[in-house]
């Protein structure tokens, strides 16, 4: 069989873009379990619900940027509210018991779309109508710009959770939440900071991705997948394993769907999740436990 | 004390196995359809708390299972002629038992959300394969079968109608109930919650933790696997939404409602489960799960028990 010289190029330009929204969807995915221990099954709701108050702000305001920010902020806050609602009163019982509640908060979420903006796909207008040649295809500059956005935002990530007063309290809490609290950090507020912070940055990528596909109130079943997939083979709470990750999966997928229909590419993550599991159960991406 | 707790428990059993059994006849048709469902839903939550409730072990993947069983069902009755219950049953069962031994295989390697995540995701593989295998399972527009009859080789032949597809149910999910009930009171089903108390314990008494577990899954797949079938028979068609991981999370909740480690609680929970969801569909239409949702988390949060919670002890007696 000859090898597509050019089609895979494509392929790796596509799979870096999808990977890096995959990214952004999967460390906040990370982050809330890293440091809260919760697996949030509604963060794909909260990517949809972003994606449709994008929609909703694009056409109040016409401007794509302002939707962006609008969305983020209001998704944040509603996973803020949720989170001191629903999870606070479970800090301290089995995690178990928080995959029940956000799943319920999914199933609420999401029929709440479907009711409140009804079954047809809406559609984002991208910022960016450029296109540049990219061998017999003309690539839209958009997808690029999405890209580099992504990886603009999980890098103030991470520098905040670094270098910032309030990151550093996140950390705190991270290694030892008796301990923090005994300094003073607020834990139940950083928790909900820290909800609110992963709901926003999925809101966000919702509203990025939106211009590529339709959105629509199922839109977050198949990213939720992608991204437990990403975050267990990353290593669960790893921000650094889940980019890799993300970045890794993006690309084989993209790969493998040069011969196979996409939706039978998606069996090609299924089986380095099946591996991984099989021979580094921690994570591709992390160092060996000691 | 003893005899009179065996005593009260089967006058128990008999009363509610006369009031179902007596049932379709009371029951207007749709409702007697209803209540069919109900059992075959709870068969299959039953069968998800050999691992939630005794075991420890939350499993989101038991769509695969379930599916399975419809998908070996309707191989059955497609392929071979004339279509036969017990040819259906038995290749759900193999269907089913197949997919838990690969799932398990993997996924008992990982413990408490790992094997929640890992479950789901193995499910979806097969719900992938399912969906995009158009030549075999019909993707997404499934398949349509016959229902076989209800017949004993030599003995007798009836076609199923409404009354005796809910005994033949019945029958199954009774049975199961007693054999479940059974397992989880033998020295294998104390072994499973010495491995939810504590597993780092029983290991070192020195069972084999692990097979114990590939154990459970199996035998808890092999019931969702029996649910399938039964659901295959009643609807006489297969479509892969059945293998879609929200009929995973409806398992999970079913469980959760009606009360983990009690086996009659998850039916319980699938009653009320279902009863929610007529209610709600008379004032929500299709948007009903946003009440039940919201009914779910707040007995998440408020009621952990589950409604049967209070009776736990008792029935595990």
């Amino acid at each position: 069989m000859e090898i597509p010289l050019d089609l895979i190029l494509i392929q790796t330009v596509n799979g870096i873009v999808t990977g890096m929204i995959l990214a952004l969807v999967a460390s906040g995915l990370t982050l809330i379990f890293g440091i809260m221990d919760v697996v949030n099954f509604a963060h794909g709701e909260l990517f949809m619900l972003g994606a449709y108050f994008g929609v909703v702000v694009l056409t109040a305001t016409g401007s794509f940027w302002v939707a962006l920010v609008v969305a983020t902020l209001m998704v944040a806050l509603l996973g803020a509210a949720l989170q001191v609602v629903t999870l606070r009163p479970l800090i301290g019982r089995d995690p178990l018991t928080t995959i029940l509640t956000t799943f319920g908060i999914s199933l609420v979420l999401q029929n709440y779309a479907l009711w409140q903006f009804g079954p047809v796909a809406r559609k984002i207008q991208e910022p960016f109508t450029g296109h540049f040649r990219l061998f017999y295809l003309e690539y839209p500059v958009y997808r690029l710009v999405i890209a580099l956005l992504s990886a603009a935002i999980i890098g103030a990530l991470w520098l905040f959770l670094k270098f910032g007063k309030y990151g550093i309290w996140i950390r705190a809490t991270m290694q030892d939440r008796v301990m923090a609290q005994a300094m003073g950090i607020p834990v139940p507020w950083v928790y909900t900071a820290v909800f609110a912070i992963g709901a926003g940055m999925a809101a966000a990528s919702g509203v990025l991705f939106g211009p590529l596909v339709g959105v629509n109130h199922a839109m977050g079943l198949d990213w939720i997948l992608r991204a437990f997939i990403v975050v267990v083979i990353g290593g669960m709470g790893s921000l650094a394993g889940s980019v890799a990750a993300a970045i890794f999966i993006s690309l084989l997928e993209a790969y493998a769907s040069i011969w196979v229909s996409p939706a039978q590419a998606a069996i090609v993550s299924f089986v380095v999740l099946i591996l991984t599991l099989l021979f580094r159960p921690t994570g591709l991406f992390v160092p060996t436990p000691k | 004390m003893r005899d009179r707790h065996t005593t009260i428990f089967w006058v128990g059993f008999a009363v509610v196995l006369v009031l179902l059994a007596r049932a379709p006849y009371v029951l207007p048709e749709y409702w007697a359809r209803f209540l069919t469902e109900i059992l075959i839903w709870g068969l299959l939550a039953m069968s998800s708390d050999i691992l939630i409730g005794y075991t420890g072990m939350v499993s989101f993947g038991h769509s695969a299972f379930f599916g399975l069983g419809v998908y070996g069902a309707a191989a059955a009755l497609i392929a071979v002629k004339p279509a036969s219950l017990w040819l259906a049953i038995a290749f759900g069962l193999v269907g089913a038992g197949a997919v838990a031994l690969f799932v398990a295989y993997f996924s008992t390697r990982l413990r408490d959300i790992y094997f929640a995540i890992t479950t789901l995701i193995f499910s979806q593989i097969f719900y992938v394969i399912i969906f995009t295998w158009t030549d075999v399972t019909g993707g997404e527009n499934g398949l349509t079968f016959r229902k076989p009859a209800l017949a004993i080789p030599g003995l007798f032949s009836m076609p199923f109608d409404t009354k005796t597809l809910h005994w033949f149910v019945l029958a199954v999910v009774a049975l199961s109930y007693l054999l479940l009930r059974r397992i989880t009171q033998s020295p294998f089903g104390m072994v499973l919650q010495s491995i939810r108390e504590n597993e780092a314990r029983t290991r070192a008494i020195g069972y084999p933790v692990e097979r114990y577990k590939i154990a459970a899954v199996m035998l808890s797949g092999l019931f969702a696997g029996l649910a399938g079938v039964l659901y295959a028979v009643q609807k006489s068609f297969a479509a892969p939404d059945f293998v879609f991981f929200v009929t995973s999370g409806q398992t999970v909740i079913h469980n959760v409602m009606g009360g983990v480690g009690t086996l009659v609680g998850p039916i319980v929970g699938a009653a009320f489960f279902l009863l929610l969801h007529e209610v709600f569909s008379r004032f929500f239409t299709e948007h009903y799960l946003i009440p039940v949702g919201i009914i779910f988390i707040a007995m998440v949060i408020f009621m952990p028990q589950g409604l049967l919670g209070f009776a736990r002890r008792w029935l595990n007696r």
